[in-house]
């Protein structure tokens, strides 16, 4: 568990700043240090088990089915790792306290550096990937919020945005790429995944997964061409750069390197891919870098172009080239924390970070240049300094590859190039900051030496850099043999770490970049010159113009798509429909299929004759609206005729009750609309529609076609087996409605209930005109309630009732049911509404139709509630046979009172519905249709 | 039969899509209940067609399949339901936006 509590105890950490926030900066700054110097000494404690090659794991399942486990992992690298981060974390903290002004925040500063650092923690503890990937997308967030800590700040807040668009981007790409990674090594924890290496590597997906690996990788440490983000987020406050920017969050990409270096590496994709880069990134990072004026900007160059030698020894992977990068990974944190640390006390005591004002510094503040030139002289890889020491190991791997034949010198060029570079602009930091006159128009005048514990951090940095620069073998050996070790998987190939290795030509070309950046800084101002003359590539600009750019190609092409047009999303559907039932039905080799036709028989052809011509009349007078809708009810009464044809009374018994309330509906709904559509679509619409319409007809006509033909296996006979003896009832497909499928119909009901009490809220408030003739000008009748219509529908109503009684319960065992009564209630009664209008009808017959459907829901409902006395499922029905005295055996079945909740829900939405559209034609007395 | 039941169903299904695609309306609504037509027929052909088969549980009888009947005849109920819902949509649309454009304004505004 001593793992998890060095990851937790940053993240605990959190709150004690901000408690302590209001108690002074001290206080403050020592709050944010107890979590790290804690997480720091349990780390030190593990000390000796990882020097010895042990790798400690601790293992909690999360979501195992994922793969997601919260398994972490401590070995020499990730030893290293934690050390860099909790070390130089410490120091950023105390450097922090004398950075940060009275008036700033510190308590939320610190607040989101721990963040930062258990997330940094995180990555480097994680053992498994996913884990890993959470964390690294955390170091993004927090390092967004480190960036735009100034955010009344233009440039912080641009900067903080471009480097978690940047990293965050390569997040998700890392992501598929673990994903890819996981799939072919089965786990996501690295055990597995480092000992299939080879596997990986042999999988035909492996180079989409190193790609998109790589990209996370890059994106992270700023390789060209995702390099750009870095100069911008050195609008953050120094501290922040010298942490994320130097040791820890750009080395997170180099980390993963190191880390999946045995799964990855060994193959000529990862040698070109990351060979090439860090090639690349390191020569425009050194040539850059010289050309910055800004103090922090030429650190940041700088920085890129290390990131770049560390890729690229990664990248020509030799066993050798790894344990130098992971050496070089050291000595560059230290030396490059505290270059920026220096650059922040000069930032801080002078006001001003342009190297072409900051000059003399020297005579102001002597003890800091001293600090600053012997990180910078690390930095140029100085003999007696860390950095030789990884720098000499570069040179002679670059010397030792064999894979690009004939261009071989390349790289060990490009290493000397860079190598000159290097030494040119850390020449630059030492001489123009410190020397070269005199101080031109400083902001803060005259500078002086910071506080005493500003220092402390930088002279600790460069103490490490003197002494793993003089005594190697006696302080960084066993850190870089554990480490490498780790990262390599396995044995270390044979080095040495001796200061002295005779005249050969890595020292060789030491001299070349020695003498070669002398040569080029003296040279200086002609090349500024030349720079200056260069058009300006300001990338925080082309960024922001690219996501311009990104979001206006996505409005064109949404505003082409979504157009407003409701007709053109339903062309755009329809056709779509069309083209995937004909990708489906391709592969059918025909459409006939094998079952034989029934031969035509006359009356049948003529009823869906009748059905077609109809269909078409409607579509071809639908500009004269009455008319169409005559054609319509005529389309639904064959519809009706159809299903009694073929043996399906109950559908033709619903189907006939709705056609006469879909009618009546829609003849409401024509009162207040107007009476014919003029034409307005143009001909090249009405072609494309005619084309849908003709399309889907076909489709339909051939799926239909084709799946009569064909030979069919239907579960009904399980309903057909068990109605009887299971419902109680003799007619299936009622059984089935309120028994077999009882839930659903339960459901439909409530369908119904909701869509009347829909309408019914939709129609409140609604004021519509009223039309006082019709399309031809002529007045509507006086007689609006004809004497003869209220009459006779005053005695059809009994009859009607009783005939929906009668269809109701005979409904279990003949055609009829509840569905059925219901409509035909619902027609009885609105007869009623016809004929002698709503407000008499109302008087007479004070139903509440909201009730009434509410209730018969709740009957069905309850039903269904009331098995569960019995202990039986939901909608568990039971049936039994009772004598009556004159009346003989009547059964009896509790499916009954389900059916009467479905009867009340119909009758109750249908008139809900028509009864109130109805009340809305008299708003004014005496104009009522109804 | 099954082939002049399939080219019934097709110009059904034609009719109104056309309909439904036009730009008031009312004539969609019509398209629409066109379409619930055809859907309808078409479910219930998926139990195939049988004429003279008993629709009750008797001794010795054929049966049609019940079950996509049990279907439709909710689907048909559901279907007016979904008629009246849109029609009232409409009938609220006019009197808000004055107009029976399917856009909620006329074209060329």
């Amino acid at each position: 568990m001593a793992l998890a509590l060095i990851i937790a105890l940053p993240f605990f950490g959190v709150i004690f700043p901000l408690l302590t926030e209001r108690l002074g900066r001290s206080a403050c700054s020592v709050a944010a240090g107890i979590a790290p110097l804690a997480a720091l000494a349990i780390l030190l404690s593990k000390q000796s088990a990882v020097f010895a090659g042990e790798v400690l794991r601790v293992k909690l399942e999360w979501l195992p089915t994922l793969g997601l486990n919260l398994s972490l992992r401590l070995d020499g690298l990730g030893f290293l790792f934690a050390l860099l981060i909790l070390g130089i974390g410490l120091l950023v903290i105390l450097y922090a306290r004398y950075y940060l002004s009275k008036q700033e925040p510190m308590g939320r500063f610190y607040a989101f550096l721990l963040l930062f650092m258990g997330a940094m923690l995180g990555v480097v503890l994680s053992e498994n990937l996913l884990l890993m990937l959470m964390f690294w997308e955390l170091t993004s967030l927090s390092s967004f919020l480190l960036i735009g800590y100034w955010s009344a700040r233009s440039d912080a807040r641009k900067g903080a945005r471009m480097a978690l668009a940047v990293t965050g981007g390569g997040g998700l790409a890392l992501l598929a790429g673990i994903l890819l990674i996981g799939h072919i090594a089965g786990s996501f924890e690295l055990s597995r995944v480092l000992a299939s290496g080879y596997a990986i590597r042999a999988h035909e997906l492996y180079p989409l997964a190193l790609v998109l690996v790589l990209l996370g990788v890059f994106t992270k440490s700023a390789q060209f061409p995702f390099h750009f983000w870095l100069p911008h987020a050195m609008s953050a406050p120094t501290p922040v750069s010298a942490y994320l920017h130097s040791a820890t969050m750009v080395k997170a990409g180099v980390f993963l390197l190191a880390r999946l270096y045995p799964a990855l590496a060994g193959s000529e994709w990862w040698f070109y891919l990351v060979s090439i880069t860090g090639l690349v990134t390191l020569l425009v990072g050194a040539g850059m870098a010289l050309f910055q004026h800004d103090l922090k900007g030429l650190l940041a160059y700088s920085t890129i172009s290390h990131l770049g030698l560390i890729t690229l020894l990664f990248g020509v992977d030799t066993r050798l080239g790894a344990v130098a990068a992971v050496f070089h990974i050291i000595n560059h944190a230290t030396f490059k924390a505290s270059l920026f640390m220096a650059a922040g006390i000069i930032d801080h005591e002078t006001g001003s970070r342009d190297m072409r004002r900051i000059n003399g510094m020297w005579k102001y503040m002597p003890h800091t240049a001293m600090l600053a030139m012997v990180a910078a002289s690390a930095m140029a890889g100085v003999p007696l300094l860390n950095g030789f020491l990884s720098k000499e190991m570069f040179f002679s791997e670059t010397l030792n590859l064999h894979m690009l034949g004939s261009f071989n010198w390349v790289i060990p060029a490009g290493a000397t190039l860079g190598g000159v570079f290097s030494v040119a602009y850390s020449l630059r930091f030492i001489h123009d900051v410190f020397f070269n006159g005199e101080p031109i128009n400083l902001p803060k005048y005259p500078p002086h030496e910071p506080p005493r514990y500003m220092k402390v951090p930088v002279e600790v940095l460069v103490f490490l850099c003197l002494l793993v620069g003089i005594v190697p073998a006696y302080t960084v050996a066993p850190l870089l043999a554990a480490a490498a070790s780790a990262s390599l998987g396995g044995e270390l190939p044979v080095y040495s770490l001796a200061i002295w290795h005779g005249f050969n030509l890595p020292l060789f070309m030491s001299f070349i970049a020695l003498f070669g950046g002398v040569l080029i800084y003296s040279f200086r101002q002609p090349l500024f010159r030349w720079y200056a003359g260069l058009p300006s590539m300001d990338a925080s600009l082309l960024f922001e113009r690219g996501v311009v750019l990104l979001v206006e190609t996505c409005t064109a092409i949404t505003q082409r798509l979504e157009n407003g047009s409701l007709q053109r999303y339903l062309s755009l559907l329809l056709g779509a429909a069309l083209v995937v039932v004909t990708l489906g039905l391709g592969p059918l080799p025909e459409v006939t299929g094998a079952v034989a036709m029934t031969p035509i028989n006359g009356i049948g052809a003529l009823g869906l004759g009748i059905l077609a011509l109809a269909a078409l009349v409607t579509v071809v007078f639908h500009r004269q609206r009455l008319v169409s809708l005559l054609m319509l009810s005529v389309v639904g009464l064959m519809v009706a005729l159809v299903f009694a044809g073929y043996s399906a009374p109950d559908l033709a018994l619903t189907q006939l009750s709705v056609e006469v309330v879909t009618i009546i509906l829609l003849m409401l709904a024509l009162y207040f609309l107007p009476a014919q559509t003029h034409g307005e679509s143009s001909s090249i619409r009405g072609l494309r529609d005619f084309i849908l319409a003709i399309g889907s007809g076909v489709m339909v006509a051939m799926l239909v076609f084709a799946v009569l033909t064909r030979p069919y296996d239907s579960i009904s006979s399980f309903f057909l087996a068990n109605s009887l003896s299971g419902g109680g009832g003799h007619n299936v497909v009622n059984v089935i409605l309120v028994d077999f499928r009882g839930f659903d119909t339960l459901g439909e009901i409530s369908v119904l209930a909701i869509a009347g009490v829909g309408i019914y809220a939709m129609l409140d408030g609604l004021r519509l005109i009223q039309p006082r003739a019709d399309a031809q000008g002529r007045n509507w009748a006086r007689d609006r309630h004809p004497l003869i219509l209220a009459t006779l529908s005053r005695v059809l109503l009994p009859m009607a009732l009783l005939i929906s009684v009668f269809i109701f319960l005979r409904g279990h065992n003949q055609p009829g049911g509840g569905f059925i009564a219901g409509l035909i209630t619902a027609v009885a009664l609105i007869l009623q509404y016809v004929a002698s209008g709503v407000q008499w009808t109302q008087s007479r017959l004070p139903l509440n139709y909201h009730r009434m459907a509410g209730a018969g829901v709740m009957i069905a409902g309850l039903t269904g509630l009331g098995s569960w006395l019995f202990g039986k499922p939901f909608l568990t029905s039971t049936f039994g046979h009772v004598a009556i005295p004159l009346v003989g055996e009547v059964e009896l079945a509790s499916a009954m009172l389900f059916d009467l909740g479905v009867y009340l829900t119909v009758v109750g939405a249908t008139l809900l519905i028509l009864a109130n559209l109805g009340k809305l034609t008299q708003e004014k007395a005496g104009q009522e249709v109804l | 039969m099954e082939a002049l039941f399939a080219a019934a169903l097709g110009i059904l299904t034609a009719s109104g899509v056309y309909l439904l695609l036009r730009a008031r309306t009312f004539p969609v609504v019509m398209g629409l209940t066109l379409i619930s037509y055809a859907v309808n027929l078409f479910l219930f052909a998926m139990g195939r067609l049988h004429t003279g088969v008993s629709s009750v549980i008797a001794e010795g009888a054929e049966y049609g399949d019940p079950l996509p009947q049990a279907l439709v005849l909710t689907a048909i109920v559901i279907g007016f339901a979904m008629t009246a819902f849109v029609v009232v949509l409409a009938l609220r649309s006019v009197g808000e936006m004055q107009t029976d454009h399917v856009d909620g304004q006329e074209p060329g505004r």
